[in-house]
């Protein structure tokens, strides 16, 4: 690990540095999280009288549950539209906003804003607007001869928790879609040019390898993010439903927990989640020390 | 721009128009509803040109609160809003720059363990933990409190982790010469360290402002009382009974007013805020 | 003022790795050292552990009476210049010069009055109240030593200063340091990789290698009579012709030539065998028209591949040996090069076969096994 050349020679000071987190890292972490791990592998029965130790039966249950089988595949999907639709966005505007010499700033204010917005805030934004009865969105869809109706038909949910869930995101990526571009050297372009490549081919070409460190850091962020940061989307708007269509996994943990009080379940897809996100966090953790590294 | 073609110029001005309203689109009609009669969103469309009820709206829900789509005032929500996303911003810079003061400056046994310790909980949103974490803050008595509220938010290492990277990048030899110039550790902390951070320590801010400020599933978990709701969790409630009635106009006042607060922040700080996001991430 | 004295000083880090192997030196009081070797010599870990920026892993360092193995740098009585100059970015010239002085307590009027002569000296006056990313590199490069001066050091440490400025500006701080330390008289020990400043400024070189000193003395000495292959190649530039040699019958034979060249070389009298090293400078060669060869002389026929004008002189770049195979455009890879001053005036052309000669006085013999000066 990286540190100083030259270090303090202090040898009780820095504990007391990192007391402060290191605390609060334990008490409202560690300590949870073992008790995710504890409760996992325990059961309950109906009246709460009774717990008994049951190894891994509630995480064989898991994988035997079509509701969570269902959830894994929901999660999937919602993933992989959310990071799509909001990268392939946010790249093209990126790249709008780095041809232009005039204007630039203005046009990074104005789509830098719905970082701001919370998720809970954009799912009720975008539940307004696709209301069946007075969202123009389904208006206008009606009048195209399509009736949507998201409490009733799973795609049309789907689609609206894409839609927020993306919206919201748009500004992330592409301040670092920007920012990636910016980076790149102007001669590398000019050099290109020269050599016959058109904008397009440009593109193709040099700005997107060029571009690719950004783009594989986005990704992972954004599934992050789809998994894990759209609770309030979800929650806001369809409840997982209907028929459990939007029913993500982040989402499930929390209705098995506290609505529906299985604990000994809920505990097991903590546990399950906790270790996604650790493994996703060394590998973003992995590339950032090897950007460091340079 | 490598050479001139105006039509690419101005394609991308074309696309860059288009992405700007779709990106303000569902603000823009959040904001009209909001200036309407509730009985204007009975049936049909939601109208698209501003009405003349904004005032009162905005009025009522800030002081008294809409009794008809039973939401208590959103003044002290907003406040509470502020005091946590205040709390969260200050808190987690002062714990992170120390612990990324002692992991970048010191060389100590369990150093690296402590390092990963904190780091694992880099990416870790609270929602993934959310019933054990509860349990916990329920059992050490902190529901309905301004720590419930916030302390346990404060467990995550994005902080600690940008102030290390910062540190790495300053020279060496400052250090040395700071040594060299008679500073200890803390003198060196406050007069050296702390005046280089002043850019990320305000970038930083921003951004856990923001972060703060958006919180939701937790302090709907934390807070029964009235007394401690924000107003983020509080759009749910409205949006429900609205659902029901349809009070659009004081579920999109109130969505206006929540987000109000960090998108003035945003626009009034985008280069810390930009940077602040970039070098979080780096 | 101090005498600085470091015993069979050893760093040795964490990964086995020796850096310093087992260096001991006295520096006078007053005098200036450069330590000067190529890059992971160990010259600048020498130097940091000198100032206790470094730990000392084996070995004693004094500076005066006192053994400061365990003193933090802050009480070491020293003062350092850094190579970026480490000026604290958000302070003002005045108070990354009054710092160090506030940290040790002195009087505030003393911390002035200090601050201020160190300013008249160093002509920084007029930027007092400037911060750093407001100068030039050469202020900096001033404040970075009036951040010494003021602190009134026994020992003024410097590591690389200079390598951040352009060449002109180099030679200008070059001769103002110089001047500033023979009127201050304090004790100093300077680091760099570049030859010619070390041969400037110092009163005394200590030329590392591998993390141990290859040779002590003063520049002219070093120069004349160089300890070994390496230092004779590391100072001096164009670095001296070093032309590996067997010698039978007194007469020395290129270890390159074939059967048919026999004609590079005649040689200077040593002992019959393989293995030498011979040092000529390029300036030490003078054609063989005009001073015929002594017994013990060295002789030599070359052919020339580039002339290279730098104003007062040219050197003349060229193979050793007269074959045509080396017919001056295709560089003879098997034979040695060799670098020969010649006057500016001198117009050679690619392919010429010359012959030159160097006095015995100025042939440097080296064992080539060891790379040590064979004594004559």
């Amino acid at each position: 690990m990286q540190t100083k050349r030259t270090i303090f020679p202090n040898k009780v000071l820095p504990y007391f540095l990192l007391a402060p987190q290191l605390v609060i890292t334990g008490i409202f972490f560690f300590w949870p999280a073992g008790q995710a791990i504890w409760q996992s592998f325990l059961r309950e029965d109906a009246f709460g009288f009774k717990t008994t130790f049951v190894w891994l039966a509630n995480y064989t249950a898991l994988f035997e549950d079509p509701n969570y089988l269902n959830s894994l595949q929901v999660t999937l999907v919602f993933s992989v539209c959310v990071a799509a639709l909001s990268l392939g966005l946010a790249l093209l505007l990126a790249v709008c906003v780095d041809r232009l010499i005039k204007g630039a700033s203005g046009y990074t204010t104005l789509l830098l804003w719905p970082y701001a917005v919370a998720p809970a805030i954009a799912g009720v934004l975008w539940w307004f607007l696709f209301n069946p009865t007075i969202g123009i969105l389904p208006f206008i869809m009606e009048r195209l001869g399509y009736n949507w109706d998201h409490a009733l038909n799973s795609t049309d949910a789907m689609i609206l928790v894409v839609v927020a869930a993306s919206w919201k995101q748009i500004s992330y990526n592409f301040i670092f879609f920007l920012a990636g571009l910016q980076s790149i050297p102007l001669s590398l372009r000019e050099a290109a040019a020269i050599d016959g490549a058109g904008p397009f081919k440009r593109f193709f070409t040099i700005t997107l390898p060029l571009l690719s460190p950004t783009s594989f850091f986005l990704m992972v962020v954004n599934v992050v993010y789809a998994m894990f940061d759209t609770f309030g989307i979800i929650h806001a708007t369809t409840e997982g439903g209907p028929a459990q269509s939007t029913n993500i996994l982040v989402y499930k943990v929390y209705a098995d927990g506290f609505i529906g009080l299985n604990l000994g379940s809920s505990a097991a897809q903590s546990v399950i989640l906790m270790g996604i996100v650790i493994l996703l966090t060394f590998v973003q953790f992995r590339y950032v020390e090897r950007r460091v590294a340079y | 721009m490598v050479e001139n073609k105006p039509w690419l110029t101005a394609l991308a001005h074309l696309v860059l128009i288009l992405g700007v309203i779709v990106v303000a689109f569902p603000v823009y009609v959040a904001l009209i509803a909001s200036t309407r009669a509730p009985d204007e969103f009975m049936s049909g469309l939601i109208p698209l040109v501003p009405g003349p009820h904004a005032l009162g709206t905005y009025w009522e829900l800030l002081t008294t609160g809409a009794s008809t789509s039973g939401a208590p005032p959103l003044g002290p929500m907003m406040l509470n809003s502020l005091v946590m996303a205040l709390i969260i911003a200050t808190g987690k810079i002062a714990i992170s720059i120390l612990s990324a003061f002692a992991i970048v400056y010191f060389r100590f046994p369990f150093r690296q363990f402590f390092f990963w310790m904190i780091f694992v909980t880099l990416m870790l949103p609270v929602e993934v933990r959310i019933l054990p974490t509860f349990k916990v803050v329920a059992d050490l008595g902190m529901l309905n409190s301004y720590l419930g509220l916030t302390v346990p938010l404060l467990a995550s290492a994005t902080a600690t982790f940008l102030f290390r990277q910062f540190f790495l990048t300053v020279p060496d030899e400052l250090l040395e010469a700071a040594r060299v110039d008679g500073a200890g550790p803390m003198k060196f902390f406050r007069d050296i360290l702390l005046p280089l951070s002043q850019t990320n320590i305000a970038a930083l801010f921003v951004i856990l402002f923001i972060y703060g400020w958006n919180q939701y599933l937790w302090p709907m978990l934390v807070t029964t009382e009235t007394g401690y709701y924000t107003i983020v969790m509080a759009i749910k409630r409205m949006a429900e009974v609205a659902d029901g009635l349809p009070y659009w106009n004081y579920v999109m006042a109130a969505a206006v007013l929540s987000m109000l607060p960090p998108v003035l922040v945003i626009i009034v700080m985008q280069k810390l805020f930009v940077k602040g996001l970039v070098e979080t991430e780096k | 003022m101090a005498t600085i004295s470091l015993e069979e000083v050893r760093k040795i880090y964490a990964g086995g790795v020796e850096a310093v192997k087992g260096v001991s030196m006295d520096i006078a009081d007053g005098e200036f050292i450069v330590l000067v070797g190529p890059s992971g010599c160990g010259k600048s870990t020498l130097l940091r552990m000198i100032a206790g920026l470094e730990e000392i892993s084996a070995g004693t360092i004094r500076i005066g009476d006192r053994v400061v193995n365990r003193i933090d740098p802050a009480d070491r009585d020293i003062a350092m210049v850094f190579q970026n100059y480490a000026l604290y970015p958000h302070m003002s010239v005045y108070n990354n010069l009054a710092y160090g002085l506030r940290n040790r307590g002195v009087p505030k009027d003393e911390i002035d009055r200090r601050v201020k002569e160190a300013a008249r000296i160093l002509e920084i006056g007029a930027f007092l109240e400037r911060k750093p990313k407001a100068l030039s590199g050469g202020q900096r490069q001033r404040v970075a030593m009036g951040r010494a001066i003021v602190r009134e050091p026994a020992a003024f440490l410097f590591d690389e200063p200079l390598s951040n400025l352009d060449a002109k500006l180099r030679v200008q701080m070059r001769v103002e340091i110089k001047r500033l330390q023979k009127s201050l008289g304090t004790t100093s020990v300077y680091v760099t990789h570049d030859q010619l400043e070390a041969m400037t400024l110092a009163d005394r070189l200590v030329v590392l290698n591998g993390g141990a000193i290859e040779q002590i003395g003063d520049p002219i000495s070093v120069y004349e009579q160089p300890a070994s292959t390496f230092v004779a190649s590391f100072i001096g530039s164009p670095a001296m012709n070093l032309i590996p040699v067997s010698v039978r019958d007194g007469r020395a034979t290129l270890d390159s030539e074939t059967a048919a060249g026999g004609s590079g070389l005649s040689g200077p009298d040593l002992a019959n065998g393989a293995g030498y090293t011979l040092g000529v400078r390029p300036e030490h060669f003078v054609p063989a028209s005009e001073r015929p060869a002594d017994p013990g002389d060295l002789s030599l026929t070359v052919t020339t591949t580039v002339l290279e004008p730098v104003g007062a002189e040219s050197y003349l770049y060229a193979t050793i040996g007269g074959d045509s195979a080396a017919n001056g455009t295709v560089a003879n890879s098997a034979a040695p090069h060799v670098v020969i001053r010649v006057p500016a005036a001198a117009r050679h052309q690619p392919g010429e076969v010359l012959s030159f000669t160097a006095p015995a006085d100025r042939i440097h013999p080296f064992d080539k096994a060891t790379g040590k000066r064979i004594p004559r």
